[in-house]
């Protein structure tokens, strides 16, 4: 059976299990709208490169409840960092039996709970903002199974020392998977957190994941945000991260693609408070046939935001990249900052990128700049080191190293950088080369 | 040593070394004059392993071995060394950073066991010593804002940890200032032995007065057109490259 009709079928099952009230409206409007629209075809502009299609007419299963993986592989998958919460969501659904936090400073709630809590004004005010900027039917197809997500809420004023640890752990074992995360994650005023998704596959068959988190930052405070994928090639990925500065407040994002089959990255930043500033890095070193899509938007709403974004690739073997950014300055949106840059390499001849900075520019009194660039390896940095003595591979390695070095001294978290910077170890010096 | 025989060398269709002959032997130190333009730094290069370069007749022997069928590294594996005029900026690496795989790697290719980081280190510190650099230069981007000067005295130090059996120094002493340059051709006179030799490549007598030459010769059109002992360094500096251009002249 195809996933297409899986979904048909699931859907009535699952929605009379989950219920009405808020998500149950939620659900149905975008099951709606998901019926109406379909998976995006290369037709759609915004998925020209990225075909999905293929996929959804393959055989995947849909688990609308976890089986608890055992704790070796949990452990296997964790970081084993000091951290304010390690939240593991299994075949994307989110499970708490298995999670911990630091209740002095979080609350962390299913979606289910959430909407029925105290905090509902959240999830009524913020879950499912991101549909106004993703108006495809994978997106609405996300919401038509909402549930079991997850709801963090960082309480105000608590400045978090360590990480907020999301896993994501596709099992697939026994079958193909479809798996759908959801989060709402809430940053109140003056509070302080970085947040780390990692996602984890066990098992040989495929995965497909379809995630969307949707993180609301308040008034002073401080978000950071790290993305990193290190699946293997037979998992697929297509996650929005929708970041809305609502108060004048800081964000700094980085999502790092190591590995993947078809992968593709939405990340919006919605700088709805004058003096916003946002960051946005990106860093994906990819061969074989993974193909990787970075789509974002940048949006400024008020006045005197500043916001950067840095993307670098380094693609080898048959794989294919996009970067796509686009920059919106809305009218009120004056004395707007906006940088964007894309740089990558190429290190056969069979890897392509394609790269599309969009500018959208209503206001007048706006600095912004882009600029994309592709290409090799300086053959004169290599001829230099090799003159020294380094072989062309050793020489290769510390000028993709050197490469990836700015968007890696973004990652902040001590556990993180020194996790990444091994793995990355090991791409250059063995497999890209 | 290096024995460099009827060698001629074009970039795209243009000719730059017509046939040049030299021998250098061990523990002997060679100047190599000559006009802006003359081929001096394609002479390096090709001899370096710079691959932009087609070597269109000729041959170099460098220890009895065939030097041209050689790749850059294992050039420089042998103990070739080449201190390149313009040194390159390499942004996110630095000059400490390779050069400990560089300086592993020649010793593993000479048989010696690696140094691990400690003593590395070691070696690091009594070698910036002896060309007076900086921590704070070895450890920053290579060359990435260095000074004329920083980035001769750089090469020189990346010299100094790899202990060449032939240096060639392509122009050091350019941009240096009084004080460096005697660092420098100090340095490289410390470093001499009877087993190594060095290749000066200079427009001036000035470098010729630290680092005395046992040879040195005139490069012109890519032909080594004159050859003879320090003493020709003088009479350059005194006559200018005219009166030899007016032999080459007369001879055809
Ligand atoms: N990549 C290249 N493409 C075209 N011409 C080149 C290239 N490299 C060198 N040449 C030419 O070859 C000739 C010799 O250059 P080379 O750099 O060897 O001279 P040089 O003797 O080192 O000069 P200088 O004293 O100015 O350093 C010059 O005419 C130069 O323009
Ligand atoms: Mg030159």
């Amino acid at each position: 059976m195809s996933l297409i009709e899986t979904i048909q079928n699931k859907y009535n099952e699952f929605s009379a299990v989950a219920g009405n009230g808020l998500l149950g409206n939620m659900r149905a409007k975008a099951f709606e709208h998901y019926n109406k629209l379909g998976i995006p075809t290369s037709k759609n502009e915004e998925w020209k490169y990225t075909r999905i299609t293929p996929l959804t007419n393959k055989n995947f299963e849909l688990h609308t409840t976890a089986v608890l993986p055992s704790k070796e592989v949990l452990n296997d998958i964790r970081l084993q960092a000091e951290c304010a919460a390690e939240l593991f969501f299994i075949n994307g659904v989110f499970v708490k039996e298995i999670s911990s936090f630091d209740k002095d400073a979080l609350v962390v709630l299913s979606l289910n709970e959430a909407a029925e809590s105290e905090y509902k004004n959240y999830v009524q005010q913020h879950l499912n903002q991101s549909s106004k900027y993703m108006k495809d039917g994978l997106h609405a197809l996300n919401a038509a199974f909402v549930a079991n997500g997850l709801f963090v809420l960082v309480k105000k004023n608590k400045a978090l020392q360590k990480p907020v640890f999301i896993y994501h752990l596709t099992d697939t074992n026994n079958d193909n998977v479809f798996v759908q995360p959801r989060t709402l994650f809430v940053v109140e005023e003056n509070a302080q957190v970085q947040l780390i998704e990692l996602y984890k596959n066990n098992g040989l068959q495929e995965s497909f994941t379809n995630e969307v988190i949707e993180i609301v930052v308040q008034q002073n405070a401080r978000f950071e945000y790290y993305k990193v994928q290190d699946e293997n090639e037979n998992c697929h990925h297509v996650g929005t991260t929708h970041v809305q500065q609502v108060g004048k407040c800081f964000t700094h994002c980085v999502t790092i693609t190591l590995n993947g089959g078809t992968v593709r990255n939405n990340i919006n930043m919605i700088l709805e408070a004058p003096n916003n500033e946002g960051h946005l890095y990106g860093l994906y070193i990819i061969n074989g046939k993974t193909h990787v899509d970075n789509h974002s938007i940048v949006d400024n709403i008020e006045p005197n935001c500043f916001s950067n974004e840095f993307y670098k690739g380094i693609m080898d073997g048959n794989s294919t990249g996009v970067f796509n950014g686009k920059i919106f300055v809305r009218q009120d949106a004056q004395k707007t900052n906006a940088y964007q840059s894309n740089k990558n390499i190429l290190m056969s001849d069979t890897a392509s990128v394609n790269a599309k900075p969009q500018l959208e520019i209503f206001a007048d009194d706006v600095k912004c700049s882009h600029g994309c660039t592709v290409g090799q390896l300086d053959e004169d940095a290599l001829f230099y080191l090799r003159a020294r003595g380094l072989d062309e591979k050793q020489a290769k390695a510390f000028l993709l190293h050197a490469f990836a070095a700015d968007i890696l001294e973004q990652v902040k978290p001590e556990a993180l950088h020194t996790y990444l910077e091994k793995k990355i170890d090991e791409r250059l010096n063995v497999d890209a080369l | 040593m290096l024995e460099i025989k009827n060698l001629h060398a074009q970039i795209e269709d243009k000719k730059i070394l017509n046939g040049i002959d030299l021998q250098i032997n061990a523990g002997e130190v060679h100047a190599i004059m000559g006009p802006n333009g003359s081929g001096k730094s394609t002479l390096a290069s090709v001899l370096a392993g710079r691959k932009d370069y087609e070597v269109t007749e000729g041959s170099v022997e460098f220890d009895g071995v065939d030097l041209l069928e050689m790749a850059p590294e294992e050039r420089a594996r042998e103990g070739l060394f080449l201190a390149f005029q313009y040194p390159i900026e390499i942004p996110g690496v630095s000059t400490t950073n390779f050069l400990k795989t560089a300086v592993n790697e020649v010793r593993k290719h000479r048989g010696l066991e690696s140094l691990d980081a400690v003593s590395f280190l070691k070696l690091m510190k009594e070698r910036m010593k002896l060309v007076k650099i900086d921590q704070s230069l070895t450890s920053r981007s290579l060359n990435e804002g260095f000074s004329g000067g920083e980035k001769k005295r750089n090469e020189i130090f990346q010299m100094a940890m790899l202990e060449p059996k032939l240096a060639i120094l392509d122009e050091t002493d350019s941009g240096l200032d009084i004080d460096a340059l005697r660092i420098v051709a100090d340095g490289v006179n410390t470093l001499k032995r009877k087993d190594n030799a060095v290749l000066l490549i200079t427009h001036y007598q000035r470098l010729l007065d630290y680092i005395i030459p046992d040879f040195v010769h005139v490069l012109y059109k890519g032909r080594i057109v004159k050859s003879g002992g320090k003493e020709l360094a003088l009479e350059l500096e005194e006559k200018g490259y005219d009166f030899i251009k007016q032999e080459v002249a007369e001879e055809v």
